[in-house]
Protein backbone atom coordinates (compact mmCIF):
# COMPACT_ATOMS: atom_id res chain seq x y z
CA UNK A 1 0.00 0.00 0.00
CA UNK A 2 1.76 3.68 -0.83
CA UNK A 3 0.63 6.60 1.28
CA UNK A 4 -1.85 7.59 -1.07
CA UNK A 5 -3.79 4.26 -0.38
CA UNK A 6 -3.38 5.08 2.65
CA UNK A 7 -5.18 8.34 2.70
CA UNK A 8 -8.26 7.00 0.58
CA UNK A 9 -8.59 4.41 3.11
CA UNK A 10 -8.86 6.71 5.67
CA UNK A 11 -10.97 9.02 3.90
CA UNK A 12 -13.29 5.92 2.91
CA UNK A 13 -13.17 5.60 6.60
CA UNK A 14 -13.24 8.55 8.78
CA UNK A 15 -16.49 9.48 6.49
CA UNK A 16 -19.90 8.77 8.89
CA UNK A 17 -21.84 6.46 6.76
CA UNK A 18 -25.31 7.51 6.37
CA UNK A 19 -28.35 4.83 6.56
CA UNK A 20 -29.57 3.54 3.33
CA UNK A 21 -32.19 5.00 1.66
CA UNK A 22 -33.87 3.71 -1.22
CA UNK A 23 -32.02 4.32 -4.22
CA UNK A 24 -32.66 6.25 -7.38
CA UNK A 25 -33.88 5.25 -10.49
CA UNK A 26 -31.48 4.60 -13.62
CA UNK A 27 -31.94 6.77 -16.27
CA UNK A 28 -29.16 4.65 -18.52
CA UNK A 29 -30.92 2.06 -18.99
CA UNK A 30 -31.56 -0.50 -15.50
CA UNK A 31 -28.73 -2.84 -16.67
CA UNK A 32 -25.80 -0.81 -17.74
CA UNK A 33 -24.61 0.68 -14.83
CA UNK A 34 -24.46 -2.60 -12.80
CA UNK A 35 -22.86 -4.27 -15.63
CA UNK A 36 -20.35 -1.51 -15.70
CA UNK A 37 -19.65 -1.37 -12.00
CA UNK A 38 -19.21 -5.30 -12.30
CA UNK A 39 -16.66 -5.27 -15.61
CA UNK A 40 -14.64 -2.49 -13.82
CA UNK A 41 -14.36 -4.76 -10.44
CA UNK A 42 -13.26 -7.34 -12.61
CA UNK A 43 -10.48 -4.70 -14.22
CA UNK A 44 -8.84 -3.92 -10.70
CA UNK A 45 -9.08 -7.66 -9.93
CA UNK A 46 -7.18 -9.32 -12.81
CA UNK A 47 -3.41 -8.20 -11.64
CA UNK A 48 -4.22 -10.03 -8.18
CA UNK A 49 -5.53 -13.04 -9.95
CA UNK A 50 -2.54 -13.05 -12.28
CA UNK A 51 -0.43 -13.13 -9.18
CA UNK A 52 -2.16 -15.84 -7.00
CA UNK A 53 -2.13 -18.38 -10.55
CA UNK A 54 1.78 -17.68 -11.16
CA UNK A 55 2.10 -18.83 -7.40
CA UNK A 56 1.37 -22.03 -8.67
CA UNK A 57 3.88 -22.01 -11.89
CA UNK A 58 6.58 -24.76 -11.80
CA UNK A 59 8.91 -22.08 -12.80
CA UNK A 60 12.35 -23.14 -13.47
CA UNK A 61 13.98 -18.83 -12.93
CA UNK A 62 11.93 -16.22 -13.98
CA UNK A 63 8.11 -16.65 -13.81
CA UNK A 64 6.57 -15.35 -17.13
CA UNK A 65 5.77 -18.65 -19.11
CA UNK A 66 3.47 -21.08 -17.75
CA UNK A 67 4.94 -24.55 -17.14
CA UNK A 68 2.50 -26.50 -15.14
CA UNK A 69 0.73 -26.61 -12.07
CA UNK A 70 2.47 -27.38 -8.88
CA UNK A 71 2.71 -26.54 -4.87
CA UNK A 72 5.91 -26.57 -4.71
CA UNK A 73 6.55 -22.99 -4.16
CA UNK A 74 3.76 -22.73 -1.52
CA UNK A 75 5.40 -25.72 0.53
CA UNK A 76 9.36 -24.37 0.03
CA UNK A 77 8.98 -20.68 -0.21
CA UNK A 78 11.94 -20.51 2.00
CA UNK A 79 14.25 -21.95 -1.05
CA UNK A 80 14.63 -18.87 -2.48
CA UNK A 81 16.29 -17.67 0.49
CA UNK A 82 16.77 -13.82 -0.82
CA UNK A 83 13.22 -13.72 -0.65
CA UNK A 84 12.49 -15.17 2.73
CA UNK A 85 15.13 -12.83 4.18
CA UNK A 86 13.37 -9.30 2.58
CA UNK A 87 10.27 -10.30 3.54
CA UNK A 88 11.28 -10.90 7.46
CA UNK A 89 13.30 -7.52 6.94
CA UNK A 90 9.69 -6.25 5.85
CA UNK A 91 7.58 -7.83 8.70
CA UNK A 92 10.41 -6.36 11.59
CA UNK A 93 10.65 -2.84 10.01
CA UNK A 94 6.36 -2.42 9.66
CA UNK A 95 6.51 -3.88 13.19
CA UNK A 96 8.46 -1.67 14.85
CA UNK A 97 7.22 1.17 12.75
CA UNK A 98 4.02 0.89 13.26
CA UNK A 99 4.54 0.37 16.96
CA UNK A 100 6.42 3.57 17.01
CA UNK A 101 3.66 5.72 14.65
CA UNK A 102 0.95 4.21 16.68
CA UNK A 103 1.90 5.52 19.78
CA UNK A 104 2.80 8.83 18.88
CA UNK A 105 0.30 9.30 16.28
CA UNK A 106 -2.90 8.25 19.06
CA UNK A 107 -1.22 10.97 21.75
CA UNK A 108 -1.30 13.70 19.14
CA UNK A 109 -5.04 12.76 18.29
CA UNK A 110 -6.22 12.69 21.51
CA UNK A 111 -4.50 16.21 22.29
CA UNK A 112 -5.89 17.90 19.19
CA UNK A 113 -9.12 16.81 20.08
CA UNK A 114 -9.02 16.79 23.75
CA UNK A 115 -7.11 20.34 24.64
CA UNK A 116 -6.78 23.82 23.26
CA UNK A 117 -3.48 24.59 22.69
CA UNK A 118 -1.60 27.43 20.42
CA UNK A 119 -0.21 26.48 17.28
CA UNK A 120 -3.24 24.69 16.68
CA UNK A 121 -3.22 25.16 12.56
CA UNK A 122 0.97 25.35 12.36
CA UNK A 123 0.65 21.85 13.92
CA UNK A 124 -2.29 21.03 11.29
CA UNK A 125 -0.08 21.81 8.61
CA UNK A 126 3.02 20.34 9.85
CA UNK A 127 0.06 16.90 10.19
CA UNK A 128 -0.81 17.64 6.67
CA UNK A 129 1.84 18.27 4.92
CA UNK A 130 3.41 14.93 4.38
CA UNK A 131 0.74 13.09 3.17
CA UNK A 132 0.48 15.78 0.21
CA UNK A 133 4.41 15.28 -0.79
CA UNK A 134 5.22 13.13 -3.48
CA UNK A 135 6.91 9.76 -1.86
CA UNK A 136 9.91 10.24 -3.76
CA UNK A 137 11.12 13.91 -1.74
CA UNK A 138 10.42 12.22 1.35
CA UNK A 139 12.44 9.45 0.36
CA UNK A 140 15.46 12.30 -0.90
CA UNK A 141 14.73 14.76 1.20
CA UNK A 142 15.38 11.60 4.66
CA UNK A 143 18.12 10.73 2.61
CA UNK A 144 19.84 14.26 2.05
CA UNK A 145 19.56 14.35 5.80
CA UNK A 146 21.23 11.12 6.76
CA UNK A 147 23.84 12.07 4.22
CA UNK A 148 24.94 14.90 5.73
CA UNK A 149 24.61 13.70 9.32
CA UNK A 150 26.69 11.17 8.24
CA UNK A 151 24.28 8.16 9.37
CA UNK A 152 24.79 5.16 7.60
CA UNK A 153 21.55 3.43 6.10
CA UNK A 154 20.04 0.49 7.21
CA UNK A 155 17.14 -1.24 8.73
CA UNK A 156 17.19 1.80 11.27
CA UNK A 157 17.24 4.33 8.69
CA UNK A 158 14.14 2.34 6.64
CA UNK A 159 12.46 2.25 10.47
CA UNK A 160 12.86 6.12 11.15
CA UNK A 161 11.54 7.09 7.73
CA UNK A 162 8.29 4.04 7.46
CA UNK A 163 7.55 5.62 11.36
CA UNK A 164 7.75 9.35 10.08
CA UNK A 165 4.98 8.81 7.21
CA UNK A 166 2.96 6.70 9.35
CA UNK A 167 2.26 8.70 11.88
CA UNK A 168 -0.07 11.61 9.88
CA UNK A 169 -2.25 8.65 8.92
CA UNK A 170 -2.77 7.45 12.23
CA UNK A 171 -3.53 10.89 13.88
CA UNK A 172 -6.31 10.99 10.90
CA UNK A 173 -7.71 7.44 11.88
CA UNK A 174 -7.34 7.80 15.85
CA UNK A 175 -8.81 11.61 15.80
CA UNK A 176 -12.19 10.41 13.69
CA UNK A 177 -12.63 7.44 16.73
CA UNK A 178 -11.66 10.40 19.62
CA UNK A 179 -13.98 13.05 18.14
CA UNK A 180 -17.19 10.50 18.41
CA UNK A 181 -16.26 9.77 21.91
CA UNK A 182 -19.15 10.89 24.62
CA UNK A 183 -17.09 13.40 27.20
CA UNK A 184 -19.67 12.08 29.64
CA UNK A 185 -18.11 8.25 30.16
CA UNK A 186 -14.91 9.34 31.31
CA UNK A 187 -17.09 12.43 33.51
CA UNK A 188 -18.90 9.47 34.86
CA UNK A 189 -15.82 7.69 35.45
CA UNK A 190 -14.64 10.88 37.60
CA UNK A 191 -17.23 11.49 39.27
CA UNK A 192 -17.12 8.12 40.87
CA UNK A 193 -13.49 9.03 42.27
CA UNK A 194 -11.85 7.46 39.35
CA UNK A 195 -8.03 8.49 38.94
CA UNK A 196 -6.82 10.12 35.92
CA UNK A 197 -5.02 6.95 35.11
CA UNK A 198 -7.96 4.71 36.01
CA UNK A 199 -10.25 6.99 33.58
CA UNK A 200 -7.71 7.13 31.01
CA UNK A 201 -6.60 3.06 31.14
CA UNK A 202 -10.32 1.81 31.84
CA UNK A 203 -12.87 3.85 29.94
CA UNK A 204 -10.93 6.16 27.40
CA UNK A 205 -8.49 3.40 26.03
CA UNK A 206 -10.83 0.94 25.62
CA UNK A 207 -13.18 3.12 23.73
CA UNK A 208 -10.59 4.40 21.25
CA UNK A 209 -9.39 0.62 20.55
CA UNK A 210 -10.81 -0.09 17.59
CA UNK A 211 -9.85 2.95 16.29
CA UNK A 212 -6.19 2.52 17.14
CA UNK A 213 -6.24 -0.86 16.03
CA UNK A 214 -7.25 0.45 12.42
CA UNK A 215 -4.50 2.86 12.59
CA UNK A 216 -2.25 0.41 13.22
CA UNK A 217 -3.32 -2.11 10.64
CA UNK A 218 -3.25 0.98 8.15
CA UNK A 219 0.31 1.55 9.25
CA UNK A 220 1.61 -2.06 8.82
CA UNK A 221 -0.08 -1.76 5.34
CA UNK A 222 1.50 1.32 4.31
CA UNK A 223 5.18 -0.05 5.32
CA UNK A 224 4.88 -3.42 4.05
CA UNK A 225 4.68 -2.24 0.42
CA UNK A 226 5.96 1.20 0.85
CA UNK A 227 9.37 0.68 -2.31
CA UNK A 228 9.87 4.73 -2.95
CA UNK A 229 10.76 6.05 0.32
CA UNK A 230 12.06 2.72 1.37
CA UNK A 231 14.75 2.41 -1.86
CA UNK A 232 15.74 6.12 -0.97
CA UNK A 233 17.10 5.11 2.27
CA UNK A 234 17.78 1.40 2.28
CA UNK A 235 21.57 1.25 1.89
CA UNK A 236 22.08 -2.85 0.81
CA UNK A 237 19.25 -3.65 3.56
CA UNK A 238 16.37 -5.82 1.50
CA UNK A 239 13.06 -5.25 1.91
CA UNK A 240 10.08 -7.65 0.43
CA UNK A 241 9.09 -4.46 -2.47
CA UNK A 242 12.86 -3.92 -2.86
CA UNK A 243 13.62 -7.41 -3.59
CA UNK A 244 11.15 -7.63 -6.31
CA UNK A 245 11.96 -4.27 -7.50
CA UNK A 246 15.81 -5.30 -8.28
CA UNK A 247 14.38 -8.83 -9.24
CA UNK A 248 12.23 -7.29 -11.93
CA UNK A 249 15.34 -6.44 -14.30
CA UNK A 250 15.89 -10.64 -14.52
CA UNK A 251 12.47 -11.99 -13.83
CA UNK A 252 10.70 -12.88 -10.12
CA UNK A 253 11.30 -16.57 -8.49
CA UNK A 254 7.54 -17.61 -7.91
CA UNK A 255 8.33 -17.74 -4.70
CA UNK A 256 7.74 -13.81 -4.56
CA UNK A 257 4.02 -14.70 -5.76
CA UNK A 258 3.67 -16.66 -3.03
CA UNK A 259 4.58 -14.71 -0.09
CA UNK A 260 2.25 -11.74 -1.57
CA UNK A 261 -1.06 -13.81 -2.62
CA UNK A 262 -0.39 -15.52 1.38
CA UNK A 263 -0.68 -11.83 2.71
CA UNK A 264 -3.41 -10.74 0.80
CA UNK A 265 -5.09 -13.94 1.42
CA UNK A 266 -4.31 -12.50 5.19
CA UNK A 267 -4.98 -9.37 4.91
CA UNK A 268 -9.25 -10.21 2.97
CA UNK A 269 -9.98 -12.28 5.55
CA UNK A 270 -9.04 -10.00 8.66
CA UNK A 271 -11.26 -7.42 6.91
CA UNK A 272 -13.81 -9.87 6.05
CA UNK A 273 -13.66 -10.69 9.69
CA UNK A 274 -13.87 -7.25 10.86
CA UNK A 275 -16.77 -6.47 8.65
CA UNK A 276 -18.60 -9.36 9.66
CA UNK A 277 -18.33 -8.81 12.97
CA UNK A 278 -19.31 -5.23 13.25
CA UNK A 279 -22.96 -5.93 11.16
CA UNK A 280 -23.71 -8.25 14.26
CA UNK A 281 -22.77 -6.19 16.31
CA UNK A 282 -24.99 -3.80 14.67
CA UNK A 283 -27.35 -6.14 14.58
CA UNK A 284 -27.17 -7.22 18.30
CA UNK A 285 -27.49 -3.29 19.19
CA UNK A 286 -30.42 -2.92 16.84
CA UNK A 287 -32.43 -6.16 18.51
CA UNK A 288 -31.41 -5.03 22.33
CA UNK A 289 -32.11 -1.42 21.25
CA UNK A 290 -36.05 -2.36 19.79
CA UNK B 1 -12.70 13.74 4.24
CA UNK B 2 -9.15 13.29 4.73
CA UNK B 3 -8.28 16.72 3.33
CA UNK B 4 -10.29 18.34 5.84
CA UNK B 5 -9.77 15.67 8.44
CA UNK B 6 -7.49 18.33 9.78
CA UNK B 7 -9.37 21.68 9.60
CA UNK B 8 -9.03 23.23 12.94
CA UNK B 9 -12.87 24.67 12.78
CA UNK B 10 -15.55 22.38 14.34
CA UNK B 11 -12.61 21.07 16.67
CA UNK B 12 -12.15 24.48 18.23
CA UNK B 13 -15.28 25.52 19.52
CA UNK B 14 -15.57 21.62 21.40
CA UNK B 15 -11.83 21.52 22.83
CA UNK B 16 -12.47 22.24 26.59
CA UNK B 17 -9.76 24.62 28.07
CA UNK B 18 -7.91 21.90 30.25
CA UNK B 19 -4.26 22.14 31.48
CA UNK B 20 -2.06 22.97 28.68
CA UNK B 21 0.80 20.96 30.47
CA UNK B 22 -0.82 18.11 29.07
CA UNK B 23 -1.46 18.92 25.98
CA UNK B 24 2.35 19.35 25.04
CA UNK B 25 3.32 16.22 26.93
CA UNK B 26 1.31 14.64 24.13
CA UNK B 27 2.05 16.96 21.34
CA UNK B 28 5.57 16.79 21.90
CA UNK B 29 6.73 13.50 21.24
CA UNK B 30 5.40 13.39 17.99
CA UNK B 31 5.55 16.79 16.99
CA UNK B 32 9.92 16.82 17.49
CA UNK B 33 9.38 13.50 15.35
CA UNK B 34 7.84 15.09 12.42
CA UNK B 35 9.86 18.29 12.55
CA UNK B 36 13.60 16.35 12.59
CA UNK B 37 12.41 13.68 10.09
CA UNK B 38 9.87 15.98 8.08
CA UNK B 39 10.75 19.42 8.14
CA UNK B 40 14.86 19.21 8.93
CA UNK B 41 14.49 16.80 5.85
CA UNK B 42 12.75 19.97 3.33
CA UNK B 43 15.22 21.93 4.54
CA UNK B 44 18.37 19.95 3.64
CA UNK B 45 16.83 19.32 0.14
CA UNK B 46 16.96 22.82 -0.29
CA UNK B 47 20.46 23.63 0.89
CA UNK B 48 21.53 20.37 -0.94
CA UNK B 49 20.24 21.37 -4.20
CA UNK B 50 22.23 25.19 -3.92
CA UNK B 51 25.67 23.08 -3.16
CA UNK B 52 28.78 23.00 -5.71
CA UNK B 53 31.17 19.85 -6.34
CA UNK B 54 34.34 20.43 -3.85
CA UNK B 55 37.08 21.23 -6.53
CA UNK B 56 39.19 18.57 -6.57
CA UNK B 57 36.93 16.16 -4.64
CA UNK B 58 35.49 12.68 -5.37
CA UNK B 59 32.36 11.83 -7.11
CA UNK B 60 28.90 12.79 -4.87
CA UNK B 61 30.92 14.99 -2.71
CA UNK B 62 29.65 18.55 -2.48
CA UNK B 63 30.33 21.54 -0.65
CA UNK B 64 27.56 24.37 0.80
CA UNK B 65 27.25 27.14 -1.81
CA UNK B 66 24.63 29.13 -3.11
CA UNK B 67 24.64 27.72 -6.53
CA UNK B 68 21.20 28.57 -8.13
CA UNK B 69 22.39 27.66 -11.29
CA UNK B 70 21.70 24.02 -10.55
CA UNK B 71 17.82 25.11 -10.94
CA UNK B 72 18.54 26.15 -14.45
CA UNK B 73 20.76 23.19 -15.41
CA UNK B 74 18.15 20.86 -14.41
CA UNK B 75 15.38 22.41 -15.91
CA UNK B 76 17.80 22.89 -19.46
CA UNK B 77 18.62 18.90 -18.89
CA UNK B 78 15.37 17.52 -17.86
CA UNK B 79 12.53 19.77 -18.85
CA UNK B 80 11.46 17.07 -20.87
CA UNK B 81 11.05 15.04 -18.14
CA UNK B 82 9.63 17.65 -15.69
CA UNK B 83 6.66 18.59 -18.92
CA UNK B 84 6.29 14.19 -18.80
CA UNK B 85 5.72 13.80 -15.56
CA UNK B 86 2.66 16.48 -15.46
CA UNK B 87 1.58 15.42 -18.86
CA UNK B 88 1.08 11.37 -17.45
CA UNK B 89 -0.14 12.54 -14.37
CA UNK B 90 -2.99 14.83 -15.36
CA UNK B 91 -3.80 12.40 -18.44
CA UNK B 92 -3.85 9.48 -15.68
CA UNK B 93 -6.00 11.65 -13.19
CA UNK B 94 -8.43 12.37 -15.58
CA UNK B 95 -9.03 8.45 -16.91
CA UNK B 96 -9.39 7.72 -13.58
CA UNK B 97 -11.95 10.42 -13.08
CA UNK B 98 -14.00 8.50 -15.91
CA UNK B 99 -13.53 5.21 -14.80
CA UNK B 100 -14.14 6.10 -11.10
CA UNK B 101 -17.35 8.01 -11.33
CA UNK B 102 -19.86 5.56 -12.59
CA UNK B 103 -18.04 2.82 -10.25
CA UNK B 104 -18.77 5.02 -7.60
CA UNK B 105 -21.93 5.83 -8.12
CA UNK B 106 -23.08 2.29 -8.56
CA UNK B 107 -21.62 1.65 -5.45
CA UNK B 108 -23.05 4.64 -3.11
CA UNK B 109 -25.88 5.32 -4.54
CA UNK B 110 -27.72 2.68 -6.62
CA UNK B 111 -26.24 0.12 -4.44
CA UNK B 112 -28.04 1.54 -1.25
CA UNK B 113 -30.67 -0.94 -1.14
CA UNK B 114 -28.11 -3.88 -0.40
CA UNK B 115 -25.74 -2.83 2.30
CA UNK B 116 -24.23 -6.34 1.81
CA UNK B 117 -23.42 -5.61 -2.23
CA UNK B 118 -21.92 -2.73 -1.21
CA UNK B 119 -19.97 -3.47 1.31
CA UNK B 120 -18.53 -6.51 -0.79
CA UNK B 121 -17.41 -4.39 -3.43
CA UNK B 122 -16.15 -1.29 -1.55
CA UNK B 123 -13.62 -4.55 -0.44
CA UNK B 124 -13.01 -5.56 -3.84
CA UNK B 125 -12.41 -1.77 -4.87
CA UNK B 126 -9.66 -1.44 -1.71
CA UNK B 127 -8.48 -5.50 -2.43
CA UNK B 128 -5.44 -4.21 -4.77
CA UNK B 129 -3.90 -2.21 -1.82
CA UNK B 130 -3.72 -5.38 -0.17
CA UNK B 131 -1.11 -7.19 -2.90
CA UNK B 132 2.36 -5.28 -3.99
CA UNK B 133 2.58 -2.36 -6.16
CA UNK B 134 5.39 -3.55 -8.06
CA UNK B 135 4.04 -7.17 -8.60
CA UNK B 136 0.03 -5.66 -9.86
CA UNK B 137 2.73 -3.43 -12.28
CA UNK B 138 4.35 -6.20 -13.08
CA UNK B 139 2.06 -8.29 -13.64
CA UNK B 140 0.41 -5.57 -16.37
CA UNK B 141 3.97 -6.27 -18.16
CA UNK B 142 3.57 -9.48 -18.21
CA UNK B 143 -0.27 -9.40 -19.27
CA UNK B 144 0.05 -6.76 -21.96
CA UNK B 145 3.67 -8.20 -23.26
CA UNK B 146 3.99 -8.42 -27.09
CA UNK B 147 3.71 -12.52 -26.86
CA UNK B 148 0.13 -12.14 -24.53
CA UNK B 149 -3.06 -13.22 -25.99
CA UNK B 150 -4.53 -9.49 -25.74
CA UNK B 151 -2.05 -7.76 -27.49
CA UNK B 152 -1.51 -10.88 -30.24
CA UNK B 153 -5.60 -11.02 -30.63
CA UNK B 154 -5.43 -6.77 -31.16
CA UNK B 155 -2.87 -7.86 -33.84
CA UNK B 156 -4.46 -10.68 -35.48
CA UNK B 157 -7.63 -8.45 -35.65
CA UNK B 158 -5.60 -6.21 -37.29
CA UNK B 159 -6.47 -3.47 -34.46
CA UNK B 160 -2.39 -2.87 -34.12
CA UNK B 161 0.28 -3.01 -36.17
CA UNK B 162 2.07 -6.23 -36.88
CA UNK B 163 5.47 -4.64 -35.09
CA UNK B 164 4.18 -2.04 -32.92
CA UNK B 165 4.35 -2.74 -28.92
CA UNK B 166 2.40 -1.51 -26.35
CA UNK B 167 4.47 -1.95 -22.72
CA UNK B 168 7.50 0.71 -23.56
CA UNK B 169 5.68 3.19 -24.77
CA UNK B 170 4.08 6.37 -23.05
CA UNK B 171 0.29 4.31 -23.44
CA UNK B 172 1.36 1.88 -20.99
CA UNK B 173 2.70 4.10 -18.43
CA UNK B 174 -0.60 6.13 -18.61
CA UNK B 175 -2.34 2.81 -18.28
CA UNK B 176 -0.38 1.76 -15.53
CA UNK B 177 -0.64 5.22 -13.65
CA UNK B 178 -4.29 5.16 -14.14
CA UNK B 179 -4.77 1.34 -13.27
CA UNK B 180 -2.67 1.66 -9.63
CA UNK B 181 -4.05 5.02 -8.85
CA UNK B 182 -7.90 4.08 -9.49
CA UNK B 183 -8.63 3.34 -6.18
CA UNK B 184 -8.06 6.89 -4.97
CA UNK B 185 -10.18 8.13 -6.99
CA UNK B 186 -13.50 5.21 -6.34
CA UNK B 187 -12.70 5.77 -2.24
CA UNK B 188 -13.18 9.33 -2.27
CA UNK B 189 -15.90 10.11 -4.58
CA UNK B 190 -17.80 6.90 -3.12
CA UNK B 191 -17.57 8.49 0.27
CA UNK B 192 -19.34 11.98 -1.12
CA UNK B 193 -21.71 10.00 -3.33
CA UNK B 194 -22.78 7.74 -0.58
CA UNK B 195 -23.98 10.67 1.24
CA UNK B 196 -26.03 12.28 -1.99
CA UNK B 197 -29.37 13.03 -1.07
CA UNK B 198 -31.63 11.32 -3.78
CA UNK B 199 -34.12 13.69 -3.29
CA UNK B 200 -32.78 16.49 -4.91
CA UNK B 201 -32.07 14.11 -8.13
CA UNK B 202 -36.06 13.26 -8.21
CA UNK B 203 -36.77 17.07 -7.62
CA UNK B 204 -34.59 17.66 -10.86
CA UNK B 205 -36.39 15.19 -12.64
CA UNK B 206 -40.03 16.59 -11.00
CA UNK B 207 -38.80 19.76 -12.49
CA UNK B 208 -38.72 18.56 -16.23
CA UNK B 209 -34.89 18.10 -16.33
CA UNK B 210 -33.17 15.79 -18.64
CA UNK B 211 -31.25 12.91 -16.52
CA UNK B 212 -28.28 14.22 -18.43
CA UNK B 213 -28.88 17.65 -16.76
CA UNK B 214 -29.87 16.87 -13.78
CA UNK B 215 -26.41 14.51 -13.30
CA UNK B 216 -24.43 17.72 -14.62
CA UNK B 217 -26.41 20.43 -12.45
CA UNK B 218 -27.12 18.36 -9.63
CA UNK B 219 -25.14 15.41 -8.90
CA UNK B 220 -21.65 16.55 -10.12
CA UNK B 221 -21.88 19.95 -7.98
CA UNK B 222 -22.72 17.92 -4.93
CA UNK B 223 -19.72 15.60 -5.25
CA UNK B 224 -17.13 18.11 -5.75
CA UNK B 225 -15.46 17.66 -2.24
CA UNK B 226 -14.91 13.93 -3.62
CA UNK B 227 -13.85 15.04 -6.85
CA UNK B 228 -11.42 17.16 -5.79
CA UNK B 229 -10.21 14.94 -2.65
CA UNK B 230 -9.79 11.91 -5.33
CA UNK B 231 -8.04 14.46 -8.30
CA UNK B 232 -5.48 15.37 -5.52
CA UNK B 233 -4.84 12.05 -4.26
CA UNK B 234 -4.18 10.65 -7.97
CA UNK B 235 -2.65 13.33 -9.57
CA UNK B 236 0.09 13.79 -6.57
CA UNK B 237 1.31 10.26 -6.25
CA UNK B 238 1.11 10.08 -10.31
CA UNK B 239 3.30 12.87 -10.91
CA UNK B 240 5.98 11.72 -8.48
CA UNK B 241 5.66 8.08 -9.26
CA UNK B 242 9.00 6.52 -11.10
CA UNK B 243 7.67 2.59 -11.02
CA UNK B 244 5.25 2.68 -13.55
CA UNK B 245 7.66 4.86 -16.00
CA UNK B 246 10.98 2.16 -15.53
CA UNK B 247 12.21 0.56 -18.16
CA UNK B 248 11.77 -3.06 -16.00
CA UNK B 249 8.22 -2.14 -15.49
CA UNK B 250 5.74 -0.67 -18.25
CA UNK B 251 8.10 2.15 -19.55
CA UNK B 252 10.62 2.67 -21.88
CA UNK B 253 13.98 4.70 -22.93
CA UNK B 254 11.55 7.10 -23.87
CA UNK B 255 8.98 7.32 -20.61
CA UNK B 256 11.36 8.63 -18.06
CA UNK B 257 9.64 10.50 -15.41
CA UNK B 258 10.99 13.49 -13.08
CA UNK B 259 10.54 10.48 -9.89
CA UNK B 260 12.72 8.29 -12.48
CA UNK B 261 15.85 11.24 -12.83
CA UNK B 262 15.50 12.20 -9.04
CA UNK B 263 16.51 8.31 -8.06
CA UNK B 264 19.24 8.12 -10.87
CA UNK B 265 20.79 11.42 -10.29
CA UNK B 266 20.53 10.83 -5.98
CA UNK B 267 21.62 7.15 -6.00
CA UNK B 268 23.33 5.80 -9.13
CA UNK B 269 25.25 9.09 -10.07
CA UNK B 270 25.05 10.80 -6.95
CA UNK B 271 24.34 14.21 -8.01
CA UNK B 272 22.88 15.04 -5.01
CA UNK B 273 22.04 18.90 -6.43
CA UNK B 274 21.09 17.97 -9.00
CA UNK B 275 18.31 15.39 -7.18
CA UNK B 276 17.68 17.67 -4.70
CA UNK B 277 16.72 20.98 -7.12
CA UNK B 278 14.63 18.24 -9.32
CA UNK B 279 12.56 17.15 -6.11
CA UNK B 280 12.26 21.15 -5.03
CA UNK B 281 10.40 22.04 -8.68
CA UNK B 282 8.11 18.89 -8.09
CA UNK B 283 6.92 19.87 -4.89
CA UNK B 284 6.84 23.96 -5.91
CA UNK B 285 5.12 22.83 -9.24
CA UNK B 286 2.71 20.43 -7.45
CA UNK B 287 1.60 22.95 -4.70
CA UNK B 288 0.98 25.93 -7.32
CA UNK B 289 -1.16 23.25 -9.43
CA UNK B 290 -2.72 22.27 -6.44
CA UNK B 291 -3.53 25.81 -5.04
CA UNK B 292 -4.88 26.66 -8.12
CA UNK B 293 -7.19 23.76 -8.84
CA UNK B 294 -8.62 24.03 -5.09
CA UNK B 295 -8.99 27.73 -5.47
CA UNK B 296 -11.05 26.86 -9.29
CA UNK B 297 -13.64 24.47 -8.15
CA UNK B 298 -14.80 26.40 -5.12
CA UNK B 299 -13.45 24.19 -2.33
CA UNK B 300 -10.95 25.82 -0.40
CA UNK B 301 -12.14 24.48 2.88
CA UNK B 302 -10.94 21.27 1.70
CA UNK B 303 -7.67 22.33 2.76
Amino acid sequence: MTLQEGLAVTDAVTTPRQSPRRGVRLGLGNWLLPLYAILALVFLLIPIAYTFVFSFNNSVKSNIVWRGFTFDKWLNVCDQIDVCVAFGNSLIIGVTATIAATVLGTMIAIALVRYRFRFRSAISLLLFLPMATPEVVLGAGLASEFLGAGVEKGLGTIIIAHTMFCVSFVVVTVKARVSTLDPALEEAGRDLYGSPNQVFWRITFPLLLPGIIAAALLSFALSFDDFIITNFNAGTTSTFPKYIYISAARGIPAEANVIASAVFILAIVLVLISQISSAMKRKKLAANGG
Amino acid sequence: MAFSAFATGTAKEQAPRRKSRIALLLLLPGILYLMLFFLVPLVSLVITSFQQPIPFGDIGEYQTAFKWENYVDVVNTYGEHIFRSFGYAILATIFALLFSYPLAYFIGVTARRWPLVQNLMLVLVIAPFFISFLLRTLAWKSLLSDESFVISGLKALSLMAPDAHFTGTPAAVIFGLTYNFIPFMTLPLYSTLERLDTRLLEAGSDLYSKPSMTFFKVTVPLSMSGIVSGVLLTFIPAAGDYINASRDFLGGTGTQMIGNVIESNFLVTLNYPAAAALSIILMAVILVMVTVYVKRSGTEDLL
